[in-house]
């Protein structure tokens, strides 16, 4: 195949991806005006390009099964460091678009299953870290004092920690067998629970019967997550992490968790002294009600951006993993662990390690794109 | 200045205290223990002999015990081998039993043995950490200066097609860590495949005798990836300053633009891109360990990978240490450099 051809197949592969995202544009485009702060989105190129390329990555790790042309874990003889674009001979009509890599394995369809992986992982791994960030770091801030005090020690000591000494130490076998990834994970869980039934528990106190009827439901499906993701004890077997995947899970919010909290802290303390704080307090409101419901929405704009730059930096935390061979299965076709794969042969044959590594590059780049177009509009505003 | 200096330093030991502890803990945690007599001794021991090896040894000693002999306030342990030779933590071939020291800790500067490069722990990691102080050094002279100038360039006029284009390229280095720039490099610029082999893509060689050939990759490629983040904030700093009082002031003088740029808003500019610079250390320290595991150069960052990956209790405790004690202290100067820099801040 020619240079051309290849291209051109590639592209005609993500089909279904192209229709998703006109889909999603033209719509967002045309309607833009009624569609608020997510319509001002549209009239800001740089957030256009960034949100085109996160949609693209999560459209593609969406329809991965649609897109890939053979079994990411197929090792087919013959294919070993195959070239771009060269014809599998058992299967008539059917290519390697991007060559094989050193276990004669498609690239292609490796990097598209990788991101699925990825983008399994690093969102929820950012929002759990967010999670704790707000019940750690909304009453830092709002009560300041000994809590404080101590929490943002603790908090500067994972700071100190070079990222990937932390990962040595956390993401390793023997760990594993101790069970503290357990630990952490039935203690960082909780997190989230915590912060929805605070967050309605405060809202309706006043209103016992909508109380009981919307705690009920938050804690029967939290519980019920909750068991299958730290514990693995899902009694139907919808929720479930194997080890490696909570191990890595929890090393990432771990690390992300300290710098949350930070940011969170430094917006209570900053908003905690504004008038319809006073008001809320004069009106006698509960504190965990003035942090959730009055601080938390009003600290939206920067949390917003932020986020959408830790999930590109949680990706290039779990590509850092991948990279070193951490956690992961050494089969699994996620993007840090085939760069790590194809970089021993990397001066003869490139072709394996680039299309992850641009692929992580693109899905980054269009995260902090996204960030820096929200940033820009929330500027304007 | 004087309370504040000891404040500071008493923060950081505690710091250092907690850090090294964890650390400690968490390298001596049983089943590491376990794994590290197998590959010591035998790996296929039974847990009897482990269990005995790993008492005759010291290491079945409780952990805060374990950690005073390390740090050196507590004496090491003796006992003896199957033989009936006493051995001990402060025990050495070259002296007597009678006359080694009780105390032998990392206050006594014994950082212990490595059992990977079978050679004392001090003089691996001074001999590393020379290496790696030769790329940060070139690190830094190259990401530096042109993150600031980036920095300067996209700030001074905000908003223009040039603060534009420099702020995108900005946002695309921050986007691409050590080991995608590091591999694009090596398959474009020094591959066979692609032919233009301009640079070498391992650094082994610089390691002796350093080239533009041989270094040339492994710089840019950490350069790259902290570039973005230290112009950003420069960026921030400079178009803050520019819209201040006293640069309007200075073009209502009737200076000329450069002048205004150059002699007013420069000084007052770089007093956050210094602190952000002297934080980006830690995140440094990162990039050194992929970028001297991409290109194969053996120095602290590839000591560390060695020490983790072979359970090298001594020499990742001392790894630890030196990092550990290297982000806090460029805390540290990075507090006290904004106190002198910037003159608004006066600490009380």
């Amino acid at each position: 195949m020619s240079p051309l051809e290849i291209v051109g197949q590639i592209v005609l592969r993500f089909l279904p991806v192209w229709i998703g995202l006109a889909a999603i544009f033209v719509p967002s485009i045309l309607f833009r005006r009624r569609l608020g702060p997510y319509g001002k989105l549209m009239e800001n190129r740089v957030g256009q390009i960034g949100l085109g390329l996160v949609l693209f990555w999560v459209l593609a790790a969406f329809f991965a099964d649609l897109i890939i042309t053979s079994n990411p874990l197929d090792q087919v003889s013959g294919m070993k460091n195959a070239l771009p674009g060269t014809a599998i001979p058992d299967r008539p009509g059917a290519f390697y678009l991007l060559g094989g890599d050193n276990l004669a394995r498609d690239v292609f369809s490796r990097m598209v299953m990788g991101s699925r992986t990825v983008l399994a992982i690093a969102p929820a791994a950012t929002l759990f870290a967010y999670m704790a960030g707000f019940m750690l770091g909304l009453p830092a801030g709002y009560f300041g004092g000994r809590f404080d005090t101590v929490f943002s020690f603790a908090a500067n000591l994972v700071l100190a920690f070079p990222v990937i000494l932390l990962f040595y130490l956390l993401v390793t076998p023997e760990i594993r067998a101790s069970g503290i990834p357990i630990l952490a994970a039935a203690i960082l869980f909780l997190f989230p629970i915590a912060f929805f039934v605070l967050l309605i528990g405060a809202r309706f106190s006043a209103d016992p019967h909508k109380l009981v009827l919307y705690l009920g439901i938050t804690l029967v499906l939290g519980l019920w997550v909750y068991s299958g993701l730290a514990f693995n004890a899902d009694p139907l077997g919808v929720f479930a992490m194997d080890p490696n995947r909570l191990n890595i899970f929890v090393s990432v919010v771990f690390v992300n968790m300290p710098v949350v909290f930070r940011i969170v802290r430094g917006l209570a303390m900053e908003i905690r002294t504004r008038d319809y704080i006073a008001a809320a307090q004069t009106r006698g409101e509960s504190s965990w009600y003035i942090m959730l419901w009055e601080i938390l929405p009003n600290a939206r704009g920067p949390l917003i951006v932020d986020f959408c730059l830790r999930i590109g930096y949680t990706t290039i935390l779990l590509g850092t993993l991948g990279f070193f061979g951490l956690g992961v299965s050494p089969e699994s076709p996620d993007w840090g662990t085939t760069i790590n794969d194809g970089r021993k042969l990397l001066s003869v044959y490139p072709h394996p390690a680039l299309p992850p590594a641009l692929a992580l590059m693109s899905l980054v780049l269009g995260l902090n794109l996204l960030a820096d177009g929200l940033r820009e509009q929330a500027l304007k505003d | 200045m004087g309370w504040f200096l000891l404040k500071r330093v008493g923060l950081m030991l505690l710091t250092a205290f907690c850090l090294t502890f964890i650390v400690f803990a968490l390298t001596n945690l049983q089943p590491n223990l376990e794994k590290m007599a197998k590959t010591l001794v035998n790996t296929r021991m039974s847990d009897e002999e482990v269990a005995r090896w790993l008492t005759r040894y010291g290491y079945e000693q409780p952990v805060l015990v374990r950690y005073g002999e390390w740090l050196g306030v507590m004496p090491g342990w003796t006992g003896s081998d199957e033989n009936g030779k006493p051995i001990g933590r402060c025990l050495n071939p070259d002296i007597a039993p009678e006359d080694a020291p009780r105390f032998c800790g990392v206050l006594q500067g014994n950082l212990g043995y490595s059992t990977v490069f079978k050679a004392p722990v001090k003089a691996i990691i001074a001999e590393r950490l020379a290496l790696t102080g030769w790329l940060m050094l070139w690190v830094m002279i190259v990401m530096v200066p042109t993150a600031l100038i980036i920095g300067v360039l996209a700030g001074m006029r905000e908003g223009s097609r040039l603060d534009r284009g420099l702020s995108i390229f900005s946002i695309a280095t921050t986007a691409t860590p050590e080991y995608v720039s590091g591999v694009v490099f090596i398959s474009v610029l020094a591959s066979s495949a692609v032919g233009l082999q301009w640079f070498k893509g391992s650094a082994a060689s610089a390691m002796e005798h350093m080239t533009f050939e041989n270094f040339t990759l492994p710089v840019l490629t950490m350069a790259l990836y902290g570039m973005g983040y230290i112009a950003r904030m420069t960026r921030a700093s400079m178009a803050e300053v520019m819209t201040a009082q006293f640069i309007r002031t200075a073009h209502l003088k009737g200076l000329s633009f450069g002048t205004v740029v150059v002699r007013h808003a420069l000084r007052n500019a770089l007093i956050a891109p210094f602190t952000v610079i002297m934080l980006q250390f830690p995140w440094l320290l990162t990039g050194v360990v992929i970028v001297e595991s991409l290109f194969g150069y053996k120095g602290f960052g590839w000591t560390l990978v060695r020490a983790a990956d072979n359970n090298d209790i001594e020499l990742l405790l001392s790894c630890s240490l030196v990092a550990v004690v290297i982000v806090l202290l460029t805390q540290l100067i990075s507090d006290i450099g904004y106190v002198y820099l910037n003159p608004r801040m006066r600490v009380a």
